[in-house]
């Protein structure tokens, strides 16, 4: 058994238990998360030592007076919203394997993704005019569109999570195929830009950007954060979970909303990371087991590390050449997944 | 379910569907870009003139339309294999990855090696394909049963990655991309006779073997303990299975790029008419298959007029809806 503090005030009906070791590994992960951002800032044409960063990160004055603009203007930006995008990939991955009960579940194969791709790769081939400012709300629309048309299918007098994945990866596959349509015809210059976009990179992402995402983050993960009783309950099937007094139909519901909103909102501002929202949950789950209480934020943590992590190897492996930070993703991605349907095959 | 109910009937449904893919073959070359009357589509092959018209029938419109019923059959065939040994209704080699595995190995082709003819295309994306097969499928047969939702979610998340490695390669290099982006698309177009021949062997032997595996994979569906309690090796069905539909699929992308849904959609409409057993759904599902290729193929050529569609987008199209209605008719819980 877990040793789990428990923190209840004298008379009050409310208490809070936490895992200890989820703490502990939340912290270690922020701080490793921390370090990635200051190692990230610190790479570039105009290399900043770790030390000024941070300085400059409080706004204090250093050694070179251009280490403040360079820190909090150009590259902070940057590093936070690989940050919080992987955050929110890895909780929306962490809400789908809990409802789903499958461990290959992630916002990257029920087609959120293939939706908000779609629409990117459609404005950028289609309307090469439009300004870029106006990406993000069309990949936005594109994943919710994809989102509510798969509940609305999938609703049969209930919800089910079998057919919710089933009937994603469909809905993934005419996604794709409208994409691949835009890619065939398209100007050979745009598609090259709609695929960097499809793969999936935080390069020259600003203080606007982080300012748009935040508020969603904000409202959808204490969402999912404050759920997760009865995300613990759905993850043992809707009799136990009745039984138990969750309203099924509704916690689900909103859990996939918190999801949904979480994928959306990172893709339509990083495009498709490739396999953070799959594998962060599974690392986090070997941290600090399966109780979603302590599962979600060390998952979100893990997420945020991975792609702040993955960003500084695109940059630095093959400098001055960038690599997106969804293609090291993928690449590291290839090995853990064959590992992970070797173990799926086995249980 | 089962509407053609006599021995009869089925040989008759297959002579009809025989005819019916002969009247596609014809409509496929009679319609297309350059409009060329009927009158001198039968000239072409009676009364070889040498003339424009005479060329584009032989060496373009009759090689395409012959590559489109080959692939069409096959994939269809492929479907029909996969979906019985893993007795998994939701299952194609596209579904499950093997033609992103096709794609990836062909990108890398071209990116590594310079690779530019559809010949070196076709070695690639058979490697690429047998790989990915043997990957998925293999983990989910070996080692016992998967259930549909696993083996689709793993499929899913395969050709997932697959395609986001390729996406990858496609980035650093826009000559790749404009050479291949037609091809990733699935298309039958500017197939040669020359091309159909060298894979030839692969889909007929793909072809033969699995309509010799008919009464073994009808066995292997009532599940694993009926297939041994009726003698049979299972182990090796299995594996014979596995090689069929690397040959199919392999094949078929190698020629045609990843052309997807078809091996989904077919058996599904074979299983219609013909019922449960495989010595015929196999058949069939090869007639109707090309039968479906074909006509999508003409549909594609005609819809943009004179651009043409990739046929592997047409088919997804019509495909991807239908799997989705059947995971709503099939999955209850």
């Amino acid at each position: 058994m877990k040793e789990w503090v428990v923190i209840r005030p004298r008379g009050g009906r409310v208490s809070l238990r936490i895992d200890p070791r989820a703490v502990v590994v939340f912290a270690v992960l922020a701080l490793v998360s921390f370090a990635g951002v200051v190692a990230n800032v610190g790479v570039g044409e105009y290399p900043i030592p770790p030390l000024d960063i941070v300085l400059a990160l409080f706004g204090v004055e250093s050694g070179d007076a251009n280490y403040g603009f360079i820190v909090n203007v150009l590259r902070l930006p940057r590093a936070l919203v690989a940050v919080l995008v992987g955050a929110a990939l890895a909780v929306s991955g962490t809400i789908l394997q809990g409802l789903t009960k499958n461990d290959l579940a992630a916002p990257d194969i029920v087609g959120i993704n293939a939706g908000a791709g779609l629409a990117a790769v459609t404005l950028i081939v289609a309307f090469p005019s439009v300004s870029a400012a106006y990406l993000p709300p069309a990949a936005f629309c594109g994943a919710i569109v994809v989102a509510v048309t798969l509940y609305v299918l999938a609703w049969r007098g209930s919800s089910s999570p079998t057919r919710l994945i089933l009937i994603g990866v469909g809905l993934s596959a005419v996604a794709t195929a409208l994409t691949t349509f835009m890619i065939t015809f398209g100007e050979i210059y745009q598609v090259s830009q709609a695929l960097v976009w499809l793969t999936g990179s935080v390069y020259g992402r600003s203080w606007e950007q982080i300012f748009i995402l935040l508020p969603w983050l904000v409202v959808f993960m204490p969402l999912a954060f404050l759920r997760f009783r009865h995300l613990n309950a759905l993850n043992l099937g809707d009799e136990v979970a009745t039984g138990l007094g969750s309203r099924v139909e509704l916690e689900r519901g909103l859990l996939v909303l918190a999801s949904v909103a979480l994928a959306a909102s990172a893709v339509a501002t990083a495009g498709t990371i490739a396999f953070v929202g799959l594998m962060a949950p599974h690392i986090a789950r070997r941290l600090v087991g399966p109780a979603h209480g302590g599962l979600l934020p060390v998952s979100a943590m893990t997420g945020g590390t991975m792609v702040v992590l993955a960003d500084l190897v695109g940059r630095t492996l093959f400098a001055p050449v960038e690599i997106p930070c969804g293609i090291v993703t993928a690449v590291i991605g290839a090995p853990f997944f064959l590992y992970l349907l070797y173990k799926t095959r086995k249980t | 379910m089962r509407v053609l109910r006599s021995r009869t009937a089925l040989l008759f449904g297959l002579l009809v569907a025989a005819g019916l893919l002969f009247v596609c073959l014809l409509a496929s070359v009679r319609f297309g870009a350059a409009r060329i009357g009927t009158w001198d589509v039968i000239s072409a092959f009676i009364d070889y003139g040498g003339s424009e018209d005479d060329l584009i029938i032989r060496t373009l419109r009759v090689p395409r339309a012959l590559v489109a019923a080959l692939v069409g059959a096959s994939l269809a065939v492929a479907g029909a294999v996969i979906q019985g040994v893993t007795r998994n209704p939701l299952s194609d080699p596209g579904i499950l990855g093997i033609e992103a595995g096709a794609a990836l190995a062909v990108v890398a082709s071209v990116f590594i090696l310079g690779a530019s003819s559809l010949t070196t295309y076709a070695l690639f994306a058979f490697v690429g394909a047998a790989a990915a097969a043997v990957v998925v499928y293999g983990l989910g047969t070996l080692g016992g049963v998967m259930t549909p939702m696993t083996l689709v979610v793993a499929g899913a998340a395969l050709a997932s990655l697959l395609s986001s490695l390729t996406t990858a390669v496609l980035i650093f290099n826009q000559r790749t991309l404009e050479e291949i982006r037609f091809w990733l698309a699935g298309s039958v177009a500017g197939r040669d006779l020359e091309l159909l021949i060298q894979v030839l062997p692969y889909l007929s032997v793909g072809l033969l073997l699995a309509f010799a595996l008919g009464r073994q994979i009808t066995a292997l569906t009532l599940g694993e303990d009926v297939a041994t309690g009726l003698g049979q090796r299972t182990a090796w069905v299995r594996f014979l299975s596995i090689a069929t539909v690397v040959l199919l699929a392999g094949g078929a992308v190698a020629v045609a790029g990843p052309i997807g849904f078809v091996g989904l959609v077919v058996p599904h409409v074979a299983h219609f008419f013909v019922g449960v057993d495989y010595r015929w759904i196999l058949p069939y599902s090869a007639l109707l298959g090309a039968v479906l290729l074909v006509s999508a193929d003409i549909a594609a050529r005609l819809v943009l007029r004179p651009q043409e569609l990739p046929v592997g987008i047409m088919t997804a199209l019509v495909g991807a809806p239908f799997f989705i209605y059947l995971a709503r008719q099939r999955v209850k819980g």
